[in-house]
């Protein structure tokens, strides 16, 4: 498995964020999933707007609150209370499974267990508990116009989560469009995975070490740019 | 005779659930979304054999009370006290911690079918609106194809899915009136008016009743001809009125408040 590589600094939670959050154009429809692709709502690029959707039925909230600070019957799908905005509705169910399922939305950033290099994914059934929720992933990850995911490059031991082959169950087959790590940015093309960013500090040949498909380096591969 | 789909207590309204029945639960995570008091009022009545159909399986009462839910039950209490035969649910178990149906699906205790949130979502709405099946994508190429009829439409790849029935649905809305009419509040409409006229009977628990005519036509959400009863919860401190510390976030609900009184041209009565 992967090893060898120095301890370098990798991205925080944050920072990972910010850099998803860069990836948001004007006008873009986006929903954030549980944890890391969560915390982007609190970084939309000056001067852009966004409308944010989550599955509980809402398009248009503001940013998360503090914690105990908010409205319970105002929240993400990861229960966080978020602000009032203007612009913003609520519906229910159904009809927020319609925006999702018929490409009404732009961007869905989630999390992930593994990523192939074909771009599928697996992100519901916890590995080692065989057990799972599927909740909305499987519907976002169809839907969604550009599927962005959010995620260590690694896992705690140190094993590959960019595979050639997901072990674990398909939330849906090639369906990734481009993978933010707390060492890499990566896009899934027809022809591969394109190597695009690196963490400051870090080589593409530490990151490929860390990767199990073979990763074709960007001509133009620099450092995370996040402003 | 005046239509009137008021219940006067929670028992009562679920008198006629019995064991083995099919239930839908709405709401989603937060328990501020569910049918809270028609959930303990179930498990009261000491039902049996349930299937479920809903959401998610429940982090328990714990958990809100912290948070300061004046009404905490969720899926959980049916659950804990071995109520469900069979659930048919999206987020049955939580990433974080191990919840008590993870606990009874580890030791076979309960049968579990995994939907996709927006297909159970379509297919409790194809119930209601009397849809035989539907199409969708999401599944193909994963455990969910398994044993489902496929179709290409337009040289894409799709599933049948079907309709999910039950018979009784329990849902929470923030006012109701005696026709059954129904409001909510916030993000907290989730799979209830989806699941409202689903089930051969529907019983909203709702925060307030009020008289006939005081919701504004322009804003009812779900007909009232999809539910049969209408219960309201006892008058404690409910979501809306609990406390909160952050000036912007009372003034952000005052307005969500004044503005529904507004929509609704009128003072809203407790019974």
């Amino acid at each position: 498995m992967s090893s060898e590589v120095p301890e370098k600094q990798r991205l925080d939670r944050q920072i990972m964020a910010l850099r998803v959050a860069k990836e948001f154009k004007d006008g873009n429809v986006v929903n954030l999933g549980i944890g890391i692709p969560g915390l982007a709502a609190n970084f939309v690029p000056a001067g852009r707007e966004v409308i944010f959707h989550s599955e509980n039925g809402v398009l248009g909230y503001g940013e998360i609150t503090l914690p105990g600070e908010g409205d319970l019957d105002l929240v993400n799908a990861g229960g966080q209370t978020v602000k009032r905005a203007p612009g913003m509705c609520f519906f229910s169910h159904d009809e927020s499974f319609a925006i999702v399922r018929g490409g009404h939305l732009d961007i869905s950033v989630m999390g992930a267990y593994q990523v192939s290099e074909k771009g599928d994914l697996a992100n519901y059934m916890v590995p080692e508990r065989q057990v799972g929720t599927i909740g909305g992933a499987m519907d976002l990850a169809f839907g969604a116009k550009k599927l962005i995911i959010a995620m260590n490059h690694t896992t705690k031991e140190g094993d590959y989560r960019i595979v050639k082959k997901c072990h674990y169950h398909l939330t849906a087959p090639k369906c990734v469009d481009l993978i933010v790590t707390d060492i890499a940015v990566i896009e899934v093309t027809k022809k591969g995975l394109v190597l695009k960013e690196v963490a400051p500090g870090w080589t593409p040949e530490d990151v490929q070490k860390l990767t199990e498909p073979r990763l074709i380096v960007a001509p133009d591969c620099h450092d995370i740019e996040l402003m | 005779m005046p239509i009137n789909k008021i219940v006067a207590s929670f028992d009562e309204a679920v008198a006629d659930i019995g064991d083995g029945a099919v239930i839908m639960v709405g709401g989603f995570g937060t328990v501020v979304s569910m049918p809270s008091c028609l959930l303990e009022a179930l498990d009261r009545k000491g039902v049996k054999n349930l299937t479920t159909v809903s959401n998610s399986s429940g982090f328990g009462a714990d958990v809100w009370r912290m948070q300061g839910a004046p009404f905490p039950e969720d899926m959980d209490i049916l659950v804990r006290n071995g109520r469900i035969k069979k659930a048919i649910v999206s987020a049955p178990v939580s990433a974080m911690y191990v919840n008590n149906f993870e606990k009874l699906l580890r030791a076979g205790k309960v049968e579990i079918e995994m939907v996709p949130q927006g297909t159970l979502a379509e297919r409790v709405r194809a119930a209601k609106a009397g849809i035989g099946g539907f199409y969708v994508p999401v599944g193909i190429g994963t455990v969910i194809e398994e044993s489902k009829e496929k179709k290409v439409i337009d040289g894409r790849e799709y599933l049948l899915e079907l309709p999910i029935k039950a018979d009784f649905a329990l849902i929470h809305a923030y006012r109701g009136d005696r026709w059954g009419n129904l409001v909510y509040r916030g993000t907290s409409r989730t799979f209830n008016p989806t699941m409202a006229g689903a089930a051969r009977v529907t019983i909203a628990e709702v925060d307030e009743i009020v008289e006939l005519g005081e919701l504004d036509p322009e804003v009812i959400v779900t007909p009232g001809v999809y539910v049969d009863r209408v219960v309201a919860r006892p008058k404690k401190a409910s979501v809306q009125e609990s406390k909160s510390t952050d000036s912007q976030a009372e003034e952000s609900k005052q307005k969500h408040e004044a503005d529904i009184m507004t929509a609704q041209k009128g003072k809203g009565t407790r019974r």
